[in-house]
């Protein structure tokens, strides 16, 4: 007897358009009657948690507000992320880059708080950038010079950046006047990063990230830098052979990954938070990563991607308030998600057969079950 | 009881964990599969060990259910890696996040609740040997097994024909088709077993390390269980050094704080995952000794050709 592994890939001969465009849609739909289970078994109405859950948060302004809050940074790391996962390199560390991108503008308004003028906004974002950029570029550095994997370097460099940012509001940024809580100084009028209608809290960062998808966009569709990533990451000898480097691709989607993380941290900090805190993120920079995969590792689909996982955010906050449940069960959506993501993006390049025993194609030796 | 005895065997307790997750992951990776989800099956294993362990009053029980439920996480990693043939970094990553939302939604309950712990089993007679006798012979279960689990998978790998056949399908998958070996087959129980290590180690977490539940309470141990594995480059007695090492790391970084040294607390907490980076640069500077080991595959899907 055959042990029962009956499920067989066939790979297609040309990719499936629908499943293309779909995948993200199905992986949602599963994504949905999963939860309604879950929160079935939890012994709540799943119709009426999963309203509370997705489609509540949508139906006031100040919710939408928020869900942009929460999609720009998502947006923007995420961006940042294709170019590396495109081209092969796994920065996993983008959560790292972003509290190092926090730290380093807000180390302007700690250091310089008098400095009142219309320049230090900018100097501050410029600082987060670079501050994203330098914890980057250690494990693309690493990588290029003794093959380090990068996997691991740029998440060990998460925790070693949550530690710094924990000592550094308790320690050298700690506001003398702030009663012994931990945190900066509260940043003033000049320091903050603006709102962009007068209706709500949505900041800036919005807009940086919208920028951020359409430079991302066409340097990948419209530049010769954006071949030379597509190439490294999918025929990396035949790269090679054209004369392009990984290295210096490796170095180069390492930097602007830690860039828009950078950017999507000192965002964060002085639109929304308005001061360095000892957590300054909700792991933001891990799902970013299911963000990049559910919009196909494509800047368009980013941008709709990163405003479903935002929503997944307020989501948990809003159960949480109305029907008692941890808001822990937003990570829970995002794990189920980018497993059926990927699970369906399976079918854009293979078609699955059923084993012998289902018999609807009996050809050939059975080799795919091995 | 001397105070190098005291530290040693705090030392051991924390080397426990790291070793057993790395063996698991160590045949996981030998078998050609890179399973990034180590620290999700590990805070499962931990939750898992820890409520089992109260809702049937046995410590035992506890570990046990951590092991099934290590396997059975294992097995949503392996469907879509080894079935589905996908991406295996960001189904690993998958597995991780999904596992520190599903600890932490069963967890909530159990916030502040005192646990069960796994009491040391003393060993007659040897553990009367001075010094020894304390450190090796006076420890609870998941210790002495992880030391059999190093001896067993040493053997396995290298002694036996199914650990031969276990390393034709991580240097060269298709190869070892060829020969009618069955890659999937092989990889689904390297992927299970992997799931199990990891579940008895974060069982022991909750049971031994700490006896209660706090969020998040692998603390990336998960993850530097997966970079002990290349430490090693994949030798199961190098993992052992490795994990001792480490586990000496992380517990020199308390004793340094005890004996009131002016560094903040926040760096030293920070030392394990930096030593982890020196540790890995260090190793992959030498090239040739990673090269000979790393399974040849890995990482790689398999799709049987027609």
């Amino acid at each position: 007897m055959q042990p029962d592994f009956s499920i067989r890939l066939e790979k297609r001969a040309t990719t499936s358009t629908f499943f293309a465009y779909f995948s993200p849609f199905i992986a949602l739909i599963m994504m949905l009657i999963a939860g309604g289970m879950l929160f079935f078994l939890m012994g709540h109405n799943p119709f009426k948690a999963l309203y509370v859950y997705f489609i509540e948060p949508l139906t006031d302004t100040w919710t939408l507000h928020e869900l942009a809050i929460k999609s720009s940074p998502l947006i923007l790391i995420a961006t940042g992320l294709c170019l590396c996962f495109r081209s092969g390199n796994w920065n996993i560390g983008a959560e790292g880059q972003f509290i190092m991108g926090g730290i380093a503008g807000a180390s302007i308004p700690v250091f310089f708080p008098e400095f009142t003028s219309f320049w230090i906004l900018p100097l501050m974002l410029i600082s987060g950038v670079l501050g994203g950029m330098v914890w980057a570029l250690i494990p693309a550095i690493l990588k290029n010079r003794f093959g380090t994997n990068e996997i691991l370097t740029s998440l060990m460099l998460v925790y070693i950046a949550g530690h710094f940012l924990d000592w550094i509001v308790r320690g050298p940024f700690r506001n003398p006047e702030g009663f012994n809580f931990p945190g900066s100084i509260s940043f003033s009028q000049w320091q903050v990063l603006p709102e962009v209608f007068s209706s709500g809290r949505m900041h800036y960062g919005m807009i940086f990230a919208i920028i951020g998808v359409i430079v991302v966009w066409f340097l990948l569709s419209k530049t010769m830098k954006g071949f030379e990533i597509l190439v490294i990451g999918q025929a990396p000898r035949a790269g090679q052979f054209a004369g392009f480097s990984p290295q210096k691709t490796t170095l180069f989607v390492f930097l602007v990954s830690g860039a828009f993380a950078g950017l999507a941290g000192i965002a964060e900090v002085s639109g929304a938070i308005q001061q360095l805190r000892p957590s300054i993120s909700p792991g933001y920079g891990f799902t970013a990563i299911i963000v990049a995969f559910l919009g196909r590792l494509n800047p368009l689909g980013i941008f709709a991607a990163g405003i479903v996982l935002a929503l997944s955010y307020l989501g948990g906050e809003a159960v949480q308030i109305s029907l008692n449940v941890t808001d822990k069960i937003a990570n829970v959506f995002q794990g189920l998600l980018l497993f059926f993501v990927l699970g369906c993006d399976t079918l854009i390049h293979h078609r699955i057969r059923f084993g012998h025993s289902w018999g609807f194609i009996k050809q050939g030796v059975q080799h795919g079950t091995g | 009881m001397g105070l190098v005895e005291a530290i040693l065997l705090t030392v051991f307790t924390a080397a426990t964990p790291l070793l057993i997750a790395a063996l698991g992951e160590l045949v996981t990776e030998r078998s050609g599969v890179l399973n990034l989800g180590v620290e999700g099956m590990m805070i499962m294993g931990a939750i898992s060990g820890f409520a089992f362990a109260i809702y049937t009053g046995n410590p035992y029980m506890g570990a046990l259910a951590a092991i099934i439920i290590g396997v059975l996480f294992s097995l949503l990693f392996a469907f879509l890696t080894i079935s589905l043939v996908t991406n295996q970094v960001a189904t690993g990553l998958a597995l991780t996040i999904l596992g520190l939302g599903l600890s932490g939604l069963w967890g909530e309950a159990f916030i502040g609740v005192p646990g069960i712990k796994l009491q040391p089993i003393i060993v007659p007679l040897l553990s009367d040997i001075p010094f020894f006798g304390k450190l090796f012979f006076q420890q609870d279960i998941i210790f002495y097994f992880s030391i059999l689990l190093l001896i067993g998978v040493s053997w396995f790998l290298f002694k036996s024909r199914a650990g031969l056949v276990l390393r034709a399908v991580g240097d060269s998958h298709t190869s070892a088709h060829a020969l009618g070996l069955s890659v999937i087959k092989t990889r689904y129980l390297a992927v299970m077993f992997g799931g199990a290590c990891s579940g008895l180690a974060g069982a022991h977490l909750s049971l031994v390390y700490t006896t209660q539940w706090i969020e998040n309470m692998t603390a990336g141990r998960g993850w530097i269980a997966l970079a002990l594995v290349v430490f090693a480059s994949w030798r199961p007695n190098r993992v052992l050094i490795g994990a001792y090492l480490f586990g000496a790391v992380g517990i020199a970084q308390l004793h340094i704080q005890a004996l009131g040294f002016k560094i903040p607390t926040q760096f030293l907490s920070a030392l394990p995952y930096l030593a982890t980076i020196v540790v890995l640069v260090i190793i992959s500077q030498n090239r040739r000794l990673t090269m000979v080991n790393t399974p040849a595959s890995l990482g790689k899907g398999f799709v049987a050709d027609k």
